[in-house]
């Protein structure tokens, strides 16, 4: 039961290959949408029927997101594809775009034709060099076979599809913030209302999809929304594919239904690592609140479950901690990467980020104060939901996650000055 | 906003009316309530980056920056709810925590908005115990000191550099808290507009480079005013300490200069305290000037005009400022047709005289429907520089959509998108020409031209354009055809139904026009007074080497005068040189006055100063001389009196473009190999600004002091930059200047400004000039 949306092509010899793609069927929903002339409405339906809900971390309903185009309106629309996969944790969107581009590719071109874009940009985050290249060759592939370009297939429908690198800035998988950088700006996020769908790149309308959401359509509306919907849980349809890494024996990609028991998951990783004890998962990439290892052992893969229990299923970036890791240096090491990230334009993030970096260093250092810990509970609080974009909120989750389930080692560091996990407590 | 369309919201329990889509935070400031903020600005694009803003919205989990949030009908705001309270008390912590908290030593101190604010939502000791960021600080310019630590990141400036000024001087580099404001590469500014970040930026990030360290907010009080060093008549308020101006800042009036104020209305008051600020009555005395009492001082000038007079009052002349008062104006002229005279002007930068003059020439419409014209032609001018706050309506209209197009004698740097024309002195008139017979004009010079398809098609679009404007501006009046330039372009106006509109100059170029300050029946012009010497000169708030069109005429024909009575604030070589009576002065910001501007406003104001030394302001000088002359009607016991006559005397006049065009005018500039371009700088245009340090510390300053030319003309004559170039005119000394090749100077001419330094040995603004290396 693995593999079977976005990575299936992961059996066949060069699966990134138009011809393993083809083997797999490849472009036949893209031929019957355009022979048929499938309205685009339909298509919308069937997306909504399959509960396909965004990949990228936010998990809004990709159907209920297209609505939102207007399609009688005059002038551009734009596709755009995020594919800027930079939360620490998460390399799905690396290996779809590396193993299966195409698939991505077909979806790309049916969401074009199904909002009424005439082009479209994917936008690879900047060190991804490797998916970048097979990305661009499958494109090449796929405009020599005229899925690409004007006219294709002789539906008279067109769509320009290219590919934008990014520069290293995570604040860029921020999806205003990422068409500022495809517009040439420094990559801050805007404000929102408006949304892109109203406002967006260069100002026009557009819409913009996770890559695995947009590689999830081919197969979606081959097999249909049902069929993709059965395949996992209530309010959470289809399969997801997890990035899982950490103190685990072999970390990797893997796509299972929705719902899969995290304990299953942890067991197609190979366990922990020297059959150490597991304590503590980040499920769904380094912004999630972290979750205690015996309870996760008890969760099933989905968006109600692990948000059930205090956290979020985000990209799937799975991240498993064994009983040797320092809780405050975990903490101390992702709100620095917060810190680095924030781009600096509005004042809760550009200074709370940096503010919660020093005190859990600080912490970290065996300098903590006694009134650190309420320090930081109260200064996420006036992060979280107060920003421009979801990073201030992005930066606050870990802290709040690490001060509500393992205070103790916090306090400890603090009333100590050295780790409860070195001394072996 | 009709009833049909507004809708009802509640803030804080009150119902508001507001129009639907319209931000929350404009609601409120309409309506008293007051809501904290650091990055929103009216005129500015809205960022929401502060978080100040942040206010309650009922059925809303988490505060919602009222800048962005659009009204809808039914919603209910509170602003000083816990919830709201709290989060932009924890916006304000997070704003603090790496401000140094220097206000002591900060220039901001006590009109800081970031301290207002902190004293109502501050909290009074500070959680932060981490090290602060500490930002080195570049130079800029001249006119803006920077202290970035003190930076809050609102990016009011950089909006403010794209938006408004239309450069993008400013910008912020760097992620999260390494993010600081700055010109990437240090340069300084080079917006003629810059010195209103300093009103921006709400913290002591960005102030006043002259102005710092000298007094506090408090210590200061306000005065109103009106600029006076163009025709747009910005309203400024004063800031003195015992006295003394020490800075200028804007006075809101939308419909001239909104908010905004250009750097020379800015920073001009650093002159009023120049060293040579003339602060005595002078007298010379066997080729010695000496300072005298005023009575002396006045009867000697009384008495070197009666004589230079004689009995024919033809022999006097009389150039004023058209920058002087209408007070002062008025005295004059009524000082010169007593004493029989009538050779008066203020056009004293003009060179030809030829045809029926406008009646009375004006921009032609308001300052703030420039913003709303689909095309705008203009002729010799560069609005950007000359009159900046004009340039920035006429910005504002191509940022909607207008076409612009110059036709100038050199390519100008602008700040948005236009078509540029560009020809040689010569050339120019017949690409004017050209466009002239695109419109059906068939006589006089038109006839020997052809005209081409672009003509055609830009004129085509003149005429469908719904809102379209030709305006002529000060590099045409310096032309020797300006006769024949103003007679092409009042008639593509009227065959194209445009708007036609002078860039007048001074700051009451308007008022003179107005008052008559031209030559009376049988009258001599500005240059004819000047070609034709007389025995007696009365000078008014002129400068003789900087402020005339040919000053090599112009001291020349001073020098041979019996006696020159010269009324001026500046003590000035050329003047000691050539007046034998000089007498001090008030500048505009120390003396009543009133100016029309442009547009044909009449702003009155009062003496914010008092005059430096023994100057006095003009009124009172002028009643005295035409009392002590035996003139009548000189019995003046305030300015309001001289305005009131004046005004009375104006009766129903007002501006009109209107004249009748002599379609006979022949183009009398001769071909030559080199034909000088004579711009008048923007930190050259009258006594006061070339006065004003800081000012003269601009690359707009700077860079007005070489001689351009073409590179290709470069070549051909063996030169390249930084080479000694000494230049001839006919009838005029020779001058060294340095040479700068640059591709906006067309070939076959040579741009070498007026009104600078070396300058006054030269003849006419635009003629034939030859160069050799010095």
């Amino acid at each position: 039961m693995a593999n079977e949306v976005c990575l299936r092509t992961l059996d066949h010899d060069q699966p990134w290959s138009l011809e393993a793609y083809r083997a797999v069927g490849g472009y036949e929903v893209l031929k019957r949408v355009l022979q048929e002339k499938t309205a685009p409405d339909d298509i919308i339906a069937e997306v909504k029927k399959s509960n396909l809900r965004g990949r990228g971390g936010a998990g809004f309903p990709t159907g209920v997101k297209w609505g939102f185009i207007n399609r009688s309106a005059p002038g551009d629309r734009y596709l755009v594809c995020n594919s800027d996969e930079g939360e620490p944790g998460t390399f799905k969107d690396r290996d779809i775009l590396r193993y299966n581009p195409h698939q991505l590719i077909e979806g790309m071109i049916i969401a074009a034709y199904t909002i009424g874009a005439a082009r479209g940009y994917n936008y690879i985050r900047g060190e991804f060099q490797e998916p970048y290249e097979r990305f661009e060759a499958a494109l090449e592939e796929a405009r020599k076979e005229g899925f690409l370009g004007e006219d294709i297939l002789g539906s008279g429908f067109d769509f320009q599809l290219h590919a934008h690198l990014g520069a290293g800035a995570y604040i860029c998988g921020e999806e205003t913030a990422l068409l500022e950088s495809i517009e040439g700006k420094k990559g801050q996020p805007r404000f929102k209302p408006p949304f892109p769908a109203l406002f967006g790149l260069y100002g026009r309308p557009t819409i913009i999809n996770n890559t695995e959401s947009l590689a999830s359509i081919p197969v979606i509306l081959e097999k249909g929304g049902d069929w993709f919907k059965d395949l996992g849980v209530e309010n959470s349809g289809g399969t997801k594919v997890f990035s899982i890494s950490g103190n685990i024996n072999n970390p990797g990609v893997f796509e299972i239904p929705m719902g899969t028991p995290f304990k299953d998951l942890l067991q197609m990783a190979g366990g922990m690592k020297d059959g150490r004890p597991i304590k503590a998962v980040i499920p769904g990439g380094s912004s999630a609140p972290v979750i205690p290892g015996a309870q996760m052992m008890e969760l099933t893969m989905d968006y109600d479950a692990i948000q059930q229990a205090g956290s979020m299923l985000g990209s799937g970036a799975v991240i498993v901690l064994d009983d040797t890791n320092c809780m405050v240096r975990v903490l101390e090491r992702m709100s620095y990467f917060y810190y680095e990230e924030s781009c600096g334009q509005c004042t809760p993030c550009r200074e709370g980020t940096g503010w919660l970096y020093r005190i859990v260093h600080r912490i970290e250092q065996g300098k903590g104060r006694q009134e650190d810990l309420e320090l930081l509970d109260d200064i996420t609080g006036k992060i979280a939901g107060r920003t421009i974009c979801a990073l201030g909120d992005a930066a606050a989750g870990p802290v709040q996650g690490m001060l509500k389930h393992f205070r103790d080692e916090f306090q400890y560091h603090i009333d100590r000055k050295r780790c409860l996990v070195s001394a072996g407590g | 906003m009709t009833e049909e369309s507004t809708i009802t919201i509640e803030v804080d329990g009150r119902a508001l009316k507001a129009a639907p889509g319209a931000m929350l935070i404009d609601v409120c400031d309409a309506a008293g309530i007051h809501i904290p903020r650091f990055c929103y600005h009216r005129k500015l694009s809205l960022s929401a980056n502060c978080r100040m803003c942040l206010v309650e919205v009922e059925k809303v989990p988490r505060p919602l920056p009222a800048c962005v949030t659009p009204v809808n009908d039914g919603m209910k705001v509170t602003t000083n709810s816990p919830m709201a309270v709290e989060a932009q008390k924890g916006a304000m912590e997070f704003l603090l925590i790496n401000h140094p908290l220097d206000c002591p030593i900060c220039d901001q101190g006590g009109e800081c908005e970031l301290q207002d604010v902190a004293l109502g939502y501050g909290s009074d000791a500070s959680r932060y115990a981490e090290a602060k960021r500490v930002v080195a600080d570049p130079d800029i310019g001249p006119l803006v000191a920077t202290d970035l630590t003190r930076c809050i990141h609102c990016t009011r400036c950089v909006r403010f550099g794209a938006e408004i000024a239309g450069i993008r001087e400013l910008g912020a580099t760097g992620r999260g808290d390494h993010m600081t404001i700055g010109t990437y590469v240090e340069h300084a500014m080079g917006s003629e507009l810059a010195g209103n970040v300093i009103d921006l930026c709400p913290v002591g990030a960005l102030t006043s480079k002259p102005f710092r360290f000298q007094a506090r907010a408090w210590e200061m009080v306000q005065r109103d005013g009106i600029a006076a060093h163009d025709g747009v008549g910005s309203n400024v308020h004063y800031h003195l300490r015992r006295d003394q101006i020490l800075r200028v800042h804007p006075k809101d009036n939308e419909a001239v200069n909104e908010c905004w104020l250009s750097d020379r209305d800015r920073f001009s008051y650093q002159a009023l305290s120049a060293a040579d600020r003339l602060l005595k009555p002078l007298v010379k005395q066997g080729g010695e000037w000496r300072e005298t009492d005023w009575q002396s001082a006045l009867e000697a000038a009384a008495q070197g005009l009666a004589q230079a007079r004689g009995d024919d009052g033809n022999q006097l002349g009389g150039l004023l400022s058209p920058s002087a008062s209408l007070e002062e104006l008025y005295l004059a002229k009524k000082l010169m047709r007593g004493l029989g005279s009538a050779n008066l002007d203020h056009r004293l930068r003009q060179a030809d005289f030829r045809g029926d003059p406008p009646k009375v020439p004006w921009l032609g419409g308001p300052i703030a429907e420039l913003e709303e014209q689909d095309l705008v032609v203009i002729i010799g001018a560069n609005p950007r520089k000359d009159q900046p706050l004009l340039g920035h309506r006429i910005r504002k209209a191509a940022m909607k959509g207008a076409e612009v197009v110059y036709f100038n004698p050199l390519k100008l740097d602008l700040n948005y998108r236009a078509a540029q024309w560009v020809a040689n002195p010569r050339d120019w008139v017949l690409e004017v020409a050209n466009l002239a017979k695109a419109a059906g004009v068939r006589k006089g010079v038109v006839n020997k031209i052809k005209v081409a398809d672009h003509h055609k098609e830009l004129f085509k679009r003149l005429k469908a354009a719904d809102k379209a404007l030709v305006l002529v501006g000060d590099l045409a009046m310096g032309h020797p055809d300006y006769g024949l330039l103003r007679c092409l372009a009042a008639q593509v106006a009227e065959a194209a139904g445009a708007r036609l509109g002078f860039l007048t100059p001074g700051a009451n170029g308007v008022g003179a026009a107005l008052l008559g300050v031209t030559p009376g029946e049988g009258g001599l012009d500005a240059q004819a007074m000047l070609a034709e010497p007389r025995k007696g000169y009365l000078l008014l708030g002129i400068d003789p080497g900087f402020d005339l069109e040919n000053p090599a005429q112009g001291l020349n024909a001073l020098m041979k005068a019996e006696c020159v009575v010269a009324l001026s604030s500046f003590r000035s070589p050329d003047l000691e040189t050539v007046a034998d009576v000089i007498l001090p002065l008030a500048a505009a910001p120390e003396s009543a006055g009133t100016f029309f501007n442009i547009e044909g406003t009449q702003q009155g104001f009062n003496g914010a100063a008092p005059p430096a030394g023994e100057a006095r302001p003009g009124w009172k000088i002028l009643r005295v001389l035409g009392n002590l002359m035996n003139l009548g009607g000189f019995d003046f016991n305030t300015p309001l009196q001289v305005r009131d006559e004046a005004l009375g005397m104006l009766g129903d006049a007002a501006p009109d473009n209107g004249f009748e065009p002599d379609p006979a005018l022949e183009l009398t500039l001769p071909e030559a190999e080199l034909l000088r371009i004579g711009e008048l700088p923007i930190y050259s245009v009258d006594p006061m600004v070339r006065r004003a340090p800081a000012l003269q510390a601009t690359a707009d300053a700077q860079d007005a002091a070489y001689l351009r030319l073409n590179p290709e003309d470069a070549k051909r004559l063996g030169f390249t930059a930084g080479d000694r170039i000494t230049v001839s005119q006919p009838q005029a000394r020779k001058a060294v200047f340095e040479a700068r090749p640059d591709p906006a100077v067309p070939q076959g001419a040579v741009a070498l400004c007026t009104a600078i330094p070396g300058s006054q040995a030269l003849a006419g603004r635009f003629g034939e000039v030859t160069l050799e290396k010095a």
